[in-house]
């Protein structure tokens, strides 16, 4: 099972973080901390694994961007970094291209994303077409609704007027 | 310097007032947040949207809601506190729109987790949503149901996901079966529901359906011995063929990662079969062929088919496999060892730790590379490495392996040393045949690694030099040399000075020596140098600097000549700012001067240390470490085995109280009367150091409901003492307990938990009224006002069960004080994790206006941790005591005021 999701860009500056067991708030920025401090300073021709805690952190450095998840030790850890790839693609398409940028003025689409590939800490779907589907799907829900929301204050300021 | 970014911030706020309204766009927003230079400016920033966002929250803006919600999540993420939006969150999801929802449930999965008591108050809307026609609302409410859901929600909701399960739309399916494996995660009892519908959804089509299903089942068997049974027996054919599907499957654009179709189905399926396999050999023999498939074809160039081949080889050693299938899993892990992707390595080394109870033979011939990965670029690598050897080391092998391990320590990463050298320490402490090779290995590490070195390390060696008489002239001459050449060993420098000043003759004398040794010339005098240097060098450290003044004096004895010179060395040290040696110094110094007579039979050799009884005492010392770290996971809060919701409501407050209990000496004996038996044993083990007896848990106090119950409480601990002494109403034994928790009258308590429990009772009956045994009886109590707005009145009648004096049942009547009626009037309230609460359907969900008529309703209130609130509900209190303690929010949803009016009263 993934336990956390994060997404810390090479200055330690956190970009998105999700939890799927339950951290206190103190706890949260202390495991981020600790997270940091351990991925950040690993060389580029080391492993991708880390021992934390008795649970294993596994990073991948993408651009200035470090995707980090927190598995238990049984788990896989080579499949686990095919998922954060299987992540970064997804939003690489979705962007077009993504860069740290995107994911800052749009980390609520990142999070769209993540929860259409995560639950409860355990994989949804391996089709990345399939996901992006849904999001887009969703984002045209989102669109539709606030088109209607324009017009009808569109009308209500025509009659009014 | 605070002044200078005092007025800077107050001009940016000033500035602020002007150009940022609650109106700026999150865009904006981030852009200002990142345009700061520096952190004041920062908090700035973020202090003056909190603020706006908070006006906005007061004054209701519905319109500007999901933005605020946005830019929180984004202020939540640079880690400012945002706990005042949790209700914004709640108001969001019951909202009708689509975007509204979909940012309300984001807000809620990052702002809250399953301990906020607000979460609670979502389950409704949960409810309904996952009742909604579309299937998208459906797909949020699964998903945060499924990342934060609680223990009580899991219950709640549980049924609406098992029906979801069996949607047509692959999407909801897929969703609910991963929701389904937090429920069971969180109240196991819910697998039994699940476990035919987990295996109906294997024979589906949609890969993301199967992988969901597929991990469902997994979770399953780790929840119920039975569900494990049953996915054995149905679902096993099932599942080889969708490993054989995908694995002969041509190439299939959607699902392929370099070449290889859906490795993540792959693995899944494969974990699967290693849990079903285990221990059974029909299963195992069912899986063997294709297995056998995987592990042969699968292409290992690239990761995804090295994930593969790595979960396979898992399983393969996991099942009972045909000796055939496990030489093909060796082989691969063998292949792994040798690639030069250090992730491929790393793995390879873990499995090899898990074959190794499987087959340690096969193991023992990668020791060489393993070795070779114990001194790795790569610290996670090497201390893969490093475990593995451990777990490799036995009699044949221990010389050679120490030997390489030692030889590594002079040249490891000083990080690196401190785990390298205890493992070498145990290796050589648990495998040594032989004293003197133990004495060389130890002395080797010494001298590399001294400062690495445990006290506890040191002083078994200690132990095992003052038994062995003929190796002590070795040992000291080998010390000796060591302490000129490594000087600054922290370790070392100890056992070493310890040695000179016991067998100092023997230095000097070349007294023992053994057959090859070199003999070396060592002047008396040259003794005291090499303490006296050690004693400049490490005055730091107080216990060096300390034996190295005992040794001193003990060779002021041995070599008479040399006593004036200690003197000197001693004397140095009259004035030294750490007691402990000043005073060493003082003593000393008179026991050379004016004890002649005395000073060599005092300064005698240590008599010989008990072996046996030091290596007892220091492996229950061990063991007690050992267990101390094993209870503390459980114990210690925030860890990621958080007593998290209640998994089952009658642990789960227990674990809580165990907890309390840990923590504070101060534990009541009143919450202890509704628990069994181990845990009132628990509670008196502590009862011994604690004083009061009738406190309540006072580390909540943050919680203002703790808050509450204590001020409502405290009168009983002055009643306490009180009550001890009426001997009417108190039963004997717990007046005995009572009066001596502090001795040990633990047997008879745990012999008499009932008893206890009147006590309790009788305690705080004794309290409110004065009559003990009729305070239980008494049933009901006049009626109370618990809410009146100029909108609305509640008020409760409240009895007390007879035969179950926890259990209060309220009778709430609302009235409606306005003119309009209320349509769809529901009554929903929380209350904290101890208290269980019943809502019995209500009389109707229409409110005549005008006070004509009104809906009643019933609850019932059971109080885990009876004595305390229980009593509290007692018509002396106020009113609003009640309305706090039963409450957390009403939440009262009109159809009116849509989801607007929350009272928090």
């Amino acid at each position: 099972m993934i336990h956390f999701v994060l997404l810390i860009s090479r200055q330690g500056k956190v970009r998105l973080t999700k939890w799927y067991t339950p951290y206190p708030q103190k706890q949260r920025s202390k495991v981020i901390k600790e997270i940091s401090s351990l991925v950040l300073t690993r060389g580029p021709k080391l492993c991708n694994f880390v021992d934390w805690q008795g649970y294993r952190v596994v990073y991948k450095r993408y651009a200035s961007l470090y995707f980090c998840m927190c598995i238990d030790p049984a788990d896989n850890e080579l499949e686990t970094l095919q998922i954060i790839h299987h992540y970064v693609e997804i939003l690489d398409r979705y962007f077009g291209n993504v860069c740290e940028l995107d994911l800052i003025f749009n980390f609520h689409k990142a999070y769209f994303i993540l929860d259409e590939i995560l639950i409860a800490g355990e994989l949804q779907e391996s089709n990345k077409k399939a996901v992006l589907r849904l999001v887009t799907t969703q984002d045209a829900l989102v669109e539709a609704a606030k088109e209607e929301a324009s017009s009808l204050s569109n009308i209500i300021a025509q009659a009014t007027k | 310097m605070d002044t200078v970014e005092k007025i800077v911030e107050d001009f940016a706020s000033d500035i602020a007032m002007s150009s940022f309204s609650s109106g700026t766009r999150l865009r904006d927003m981030i852009r200002a947040i990142r345009a700061c230079k520096t952190a004041a400016e920062e908090r700035a920033v973020v202090r003056r949207e909190c603020a706006a966002i908070r006006t906005a929250i007061s004054e209701n803006e519905p319109a500007l809601r999901h933005r605020n919600m946005a830019k929180l999540m984004f202020i939540h993420m640079l880690g400012y506190p945002t706990h005042f939006a949790h209700m914004e969150c709640l108001k969001l999801i019951a909202a009708a729109g689509y975007p509204e929802k979909r940012v309300g449930y984001l807000g809620l999965m990052l702002l809250l987790d399953e301990r906020q008591e607000v979460l609670m108050l979502v389950t409704n809307s949960l409810k309904q949503d996952l009742n909604h026609p579309n299937q998208f609302i459906v797909g949020l409410a699964l998903c945060a149901l499924g990342n934060i859901c609680s223990a009580e929600m899991a219950r709640d909701l549980s049924p609406e996901v098992e029906r979801l399960m069996r949607s047509r739309e692959v999407n909801t399916k897929k969703k609910a079966a991963l929701c389904s494996i937090r429920i069971v995660r969180k109240v196991p009892d819910l697998a039994e529901n699940f476990m035919a519908l987990a295996a109906s959804l294997l024979k589906e089509k949609h890969h993301g359906v199967l992988i969901s299903a597929i991990q469902l089942c997994t979770e399953l068997c780790k929840a119920s011995k039975d569900a494990l049974e049953y996915l054995r027996k149905n679902c096993i054919e099932g599942l080889v063929r969708i490993l054989r599907d995908v694995s002969n499957s041509s190439y299939a654009p959607e699902y392929d990662v370099s070449g290889i179709a859906d490795p993540f189905l792959h693995i899944r399926v494969l974990k699967l079969m290693r849990i079903l396999g285990q221990g059974d050999a029909d299963c195992s023999e069912y899986m063997n062929d294709i297995l056998a498939q995987v592990a042969t074809k699968t292409d290992s160039n690239k990761n995804a088919g090295n994930a593969i081949l790595y979960e396979c080889v898992q399983t393969i050693m996991g099942i009972e496999a045909t000796s055939g299938l496990r030489v093909l899993a060796i082989n691969i892990l063998g292949r792994f060892l040798s690639n030069r992707d250090n992730n491929i390595r790393y793995v390879a080394l873990n499995m090899l730790m898990r074959a190794i109870a499987v087959d340690a033979l096969a193991v023992q011939r990668h020791r060489t590379t393993i070795l070779e990965c114990v001194k790795d670029a790569d610290a996670s690598i090497r201390k893969r490495a490093l475990e593995l050897v451990f777990l490799l080391v036995n009699d044949t092998n221990v010389k050679p392996l120490t030997k390489e391990l030692i030889d590594y320590l002079s040249i490891a990463d000083p990080d690196f040393k401190g785990d390298l050298t205890s493992k070498i320490c145990s290796i050589v402490e648990k495998f040594s045949q032989e004293k003197l090779w133990y004495l060389d290995q130890m002395f080797k590490v010494l001298s590399l690694a001294g400062n690495h070195v445990k006290d506890d390390v040191c002083h078994a060696l200690i132990v095992v030099l003052s038994n062995a008489s003929e190796l002590q002239g070795y040992s000291v001459r080998s010390l000796y040399k060591a302490l000129q050449a490594y000087g600054k060993q922290g370790s070392l420098v100890r056992v070493a000075v310890w040695c000179i000043g016991e067998y100092g003759e023997m230095l000097v004398n070349n007294v023992g020596m053994l057959d090859g040794e070199e003999k070396i010339t060592v002047t008396e005098s040259d003794a005291v140098d090499a303490v006296e240097i050690a004693l400049n060098r490490h005055s730091a450290d107080a216990t060096t600097g300390a034996m190295c003044l005992v040794a001193l004096l003990k060779l002021s004895s041995r070599f008479p000549s040399t006593s004036e010179r200690v003197k000197q060395i001693v004397a140095r040290n009259k004035e030294n700012a750490v007691l402990e040696l000043q005073q060493r110094s003082i003593e000393f110094s008179s026991i050379i001067q004016r004890h002649q007579s005395i000073r060599s039979s005092l300064l005698e050799r240590m008599p010989v240390l008990d072996e046996a009884s030091y290596l007892v005492k220091r492996a229950t010392a061990t063991q007690a470490t050992i267990s101390a770290n094993k209870h503390a996971p459980t114990v210690a809060p925030g860890g990621l085995k958080l007593p998290n919701g209640v998994a089952k409501p009658t642990s789960a407050p227990l674990a809580d109280l165990l907890d309390l209990s840990s923590d504070d000496a101060p534990a009541s004996t009143t919450t202890s009367t509704t628990t069994p038996n181990d845990f009132l044993q628990d509670l008196l083990g502590i009862g011994g150091v604690s004083t009061s007896t009738a406190g309540v848990p006072s580390t909540a106090s943050t919680d203002i409901l703790m808050d509450l119950l204590s001020i409502g409480s405290s009168p009983l601990q002055n009643g306490t003492p009180g009550q001890e002494s009426k001997p009417v109403h108190a039963v004997p034994e717990a007046i005995d307990l009572l009066g001596s928790l502090s001795s040990t009258t633990s047997v008879s308590a745990e012999t008499k938990p009932t008893r206890l429990v009147s006590q309790g009772m009788d305690l705080l009956d004794g309290l409110s009224s004065s009559t003990s045994v009729s305070g239980l009886e008494k049933t009901v109590h006049p009626s109370i006002t618990a809410f009146q707005s100029t909108t609305l009145k509640i008020t409760f009648d409240l009895k007390r069960q007879p035969g179950n004096p926890r259990e209060t049942t309220i009778h709430a009547t609302f009235t409606n004080l306005t003119s309009s009626t209320y349509t769809d009037f529901i009554f929903q309230a929380a209350v904290p994790k101890f208290i269980q609460l019943k809502l019995d359907p209500a009389s109707g969900n229409t409110v005549p206006a005008n006070g004509n008529g009104s809906v009643t309703q019933g609850l019932s209130v059971t109080n885990n941790q009876q004595g305390q609130v229980y009593e509290d509900l007692h018509p002396l209190v106020p009113p609003f005591y009640l309305a706090s303690i039963v409450y957390l929010f009403y939440w009262l949803e009109f159809n009116l005021l849509p989801y607007d009016v929350v009272y928090n009263c």
